[in-house]
């Protein structure tokens, strides 16, 4: 029979295999799953994890999805790390898509350079200022700012169905929900010709470079890393709680409207009433199985995109439904958390105990 | 129209509204009075949703996909509670997983339903009494669920202020530690106490699909899980205070539906924005005095116990 034991010191090398068990318990699950729905397990496993990723385009495909996630994730990893529970990141990406959008639309007759550098201005403002009302709730009014972000994510939904359903939809458009498409200065430009990756990817590998010096190498991420661990420590230290609870929100709203106008300038090219199919959300477990480090995130969003791209590609040749993508993510989260016990636990086969005998003389 | 042919029709919906934020806040106060934290609440209400759908349609039984809708919420929170309880995982992570993985989960499973439609369930009838002009309608003509969760309501209060159980429970929330010492089953009573809030969970998610709109639509508890969550802030883990928030919260969610006949011309997305503000408005109002969250939390909410430490 095995026993749990607390290790003396967190183990290092769990905490990087964690997250590879939960992977690869994940594609176990996976391919149970496939066999349970008829599919050749083996074939389908081809087909979902390996096939989109093997020509070029597809890991373009595979960058382009990855990107939001990159970026999403990597503004909820610095926030979690202070324990500061930003889920709202849906809603964030979203409001920066219609703040890039309007710039976009509104200087619809421009063409000039400065338009794009404009709209992801205005998209990280626009994340930022939603991302702002949880912050500022919270530093204020002592509210949970789980239950606000997300309740904003609703509303930034909504907000986007009426400006596509009312001001913002195409005169020209037959009545479609949708705004105008983009002048070709408010879109992101090709990093390749003939693949749909374009320069977001390069901002988002800056962006994480950038939030790994600011993890690693400030004392302001320092700050934020010890609040999150030990606060009592770090009130002790008079770091100020309010001041991370203000740098989470504001740094990952930014990075989540630079998602949405990635998005809008990217691969949709125009407002439409959904931007995101949940990349928000998504990033919550990119953060997680990324161990909240900037370098595991980029990592991690790879992952996440290979599920996405690999669930459209099961539904067109397999008839899987490609919903397969949500369960498959909600399952390596399940799995990563599981197999997280092992970093401050290990089996101990339980022995039979010795006890000292005490001797005479 | 007269004002009446307006306000019954709105007050009657406000307790449809009402009803699964009920079921489902109940269930959460009872695993958040134990110490728990369970955020997949929204997650437990999309699996039970598809689950009482899917079988009310195969069987024909609306009684059977109730009960199948049950047993779904509680599975899931099996997966919750052997994860947060047994392997000692975060219980904001693992609740938000839970989340993630019931909205998966259920749109997966509930392919198959779209288009398709059962019959919701039977509104009572009481003799005499749903024939009282103006009150009838207004209080005798609801499905069982309705007045199940007002009745569900008040055996949790008693449950909980009045009984044995209710008072292990409640210290198991305050101090686990002290609870183990005396010799009560920590973890034992909230395992209980979380597949009680999946069941719940559960059973306010087929709501939906059995009453409100009699058809599966994916995600379509549209943050009522969430909305039930703060709920039980709002209610300062008191049962009464989760009936009225239910009501008032019911009342601001069907006001988008009949806003027209009320004369307002405001856009409809801005109607359907009103729950979610609202959510946000008054969990600042409760919020606000630290010490009102201070007295009425329990202390244990959210930290993780093993029982050899």
């Amino acid at each position: 029979m095995l026993r749990l034991e607390a290790r003396p010191a967190p183990s290092r090398a769990m905490m990087f295999a964690s997250p590879l068990i939960a992977a690869a318990a994940m594609l176990l699950t996976g391919s149970l799953l496939f066999s349970f729905l008829g599919q050749e397990p083996l074939h389908a496993f081809y087909v979902y994890f390996i096939k989109p990723a093997s020509t070029a385009y597809g890991v373009g495909e595979l960058l382009l999805k990855a990107t939001p996630l990159i970026l999403c994730g990597v503004g909820l990893a610095l926030g979690f790390r202070a324990s500061v529970w930003n889920i709202g990141a849906d809603g964030q990406l979203t409001i920066g898509a219609i703040a890039g959008g309007c710039v976009a639309l509104y200087f619809r007759e421009v063409d000039a350079a400065w338009v794009l550098p404009l709209m992801l201005v205005a998209g990280a403002l626009g994340g930022m200022a939603w991302a702002a009302i949880p912050a500022l709730l919270r530093t204020r009014y002592n509210t949970n700012e789980i239950l606000v972000s997300l309740m904003l994510v609703y509303v930034a939904y909504l907000l986007l169905s009426y400006l596509v359903h009312g001001p913002l939809r195409d005169p020209h458009g037959f009545n479609f929900p949708q705004s105008r498409m983009f002048q070709e200065a408010a879109l992101l430009p090709l990093l390749v010709e003939g693949l749909r990756t374009n320069v977001a990817f390069i901002l988002s590998l800056v962006l994480t470079a950038g939030a790994w010096f600011f993890c690693s190498r400030s004392f302001i991420g320092y700050r934020m890393q010890v609040s999150g661990m030990a606060p009592a420590a770090a009130a002790y230290a008079g770091f100020s709680e309010k001041r991370n609870v203000w740098l989470a929100f504001l740094i990952s709203g930014a990075t989540a409207g630079l998602a949405g106008v990635g998005e809008v300038a990217g691969p949709i090219g125009q407002l439409q009433p959904s931007v995101s199919p949940g990349y928000g959300f998504a990033a919550i477990i990119v953060a997680y199985v990324g161990r909240l480090h900037p370098l595991g995130v980029l990592l991690a969003s790879l992952l996440m995109s290979l599920l996405y791209i690999g669930g459209e590609s099961a539904q067109m040749e397999l008839q899987i439904p490609s919903a397969i993508t949500g369960l498959f993510q909600g399952l390596l989260l399940f799995y990563l958390l599981a197999a997280d016990l092992f970093i401050h636990y290990r089996f101990k086969p339980a022995m039979p105990v010795l006890h000292a005998v005490p001797t005479t003389d | 129209m007269s004002p009446e042919h307006l306000l019954i029709p709105f007050l009657a919906s406000t307790a449809g509204a009402a009803t699964p934020l009920i079921l489902a806040a109940m269930g959460e106060l009872v695993t958040e009075r134990s110490g728990v934290l369970n955020l997949g609440v929204e997650g437990m209400m999309l699996v039970g949703a598809v689950a009482g759908f899917a079988v009310t349609l195969s069987t024909g039984h609306s009684s059977l996909g109730l009960l199948a809708a049950m047993l779904a919420g509680m599975a899931t929170a099996l997966i919750f509670a052997f994860l947060v309880l047994t392997l000692q995982a975060n219980q904001v992570a693992t609740g938000l997983a839970l989340t993630l993985f019931g909205v998966g989960l259920s749109a997966f499973a509930g392919r198959g339903y779209a288009g398709q439609t059962i019959q919701p369930l039977p509104h009572l009838s009481f003799p005499l009494l749903s024939d009282i002009p103006f009150l009838g309608p207004l209080l005798f003509r609801f499905d069982a669920l309705v007045y199940l969760a007002l009745l569900l309501a008040l055996a949790v209060s008693w449950m909980l202020n009045r009984t044995r159980l209710g008072l292990i429970i409640r210290a198991i929330g305050e101090s686990p530690q002290s609870a183990h010492a005396i010799g009560y089953p920590v973890i034992a009573l909230r395992y209980c106490s979380v597949l009680f809030g999946g069941a719940l969970a559960g059973l306010a998610g087929a709501y939906l699909p059995m009453v409100l709109t009699p058809m599966w639509v994916e995600g379509m508890t549209a943050g009522r899980g969430w909305i039930a969550l703060a709920l039980v802030v709002f209610a300062t883990w008191k049962p009464r205070g989760v009936v009225l928030g239910a009501y008032l919260f019911g009342g601001v969610t069907v006001l988008q539906f009949h806003a027209q006949g009320f004369g307002l011309e405001i856009p409809s997305e801005f109607l359907s924005m009103l729950p979610y503000l609202a959510t946000i408005f008054v969990l600042v109002l409760i919020s606000r005095n630290p010490q009102t969250i201070l007295l009425n939390k329990p202390m244990s909410l959210g930290q993780s116990f093993r029982a050899d430490q």
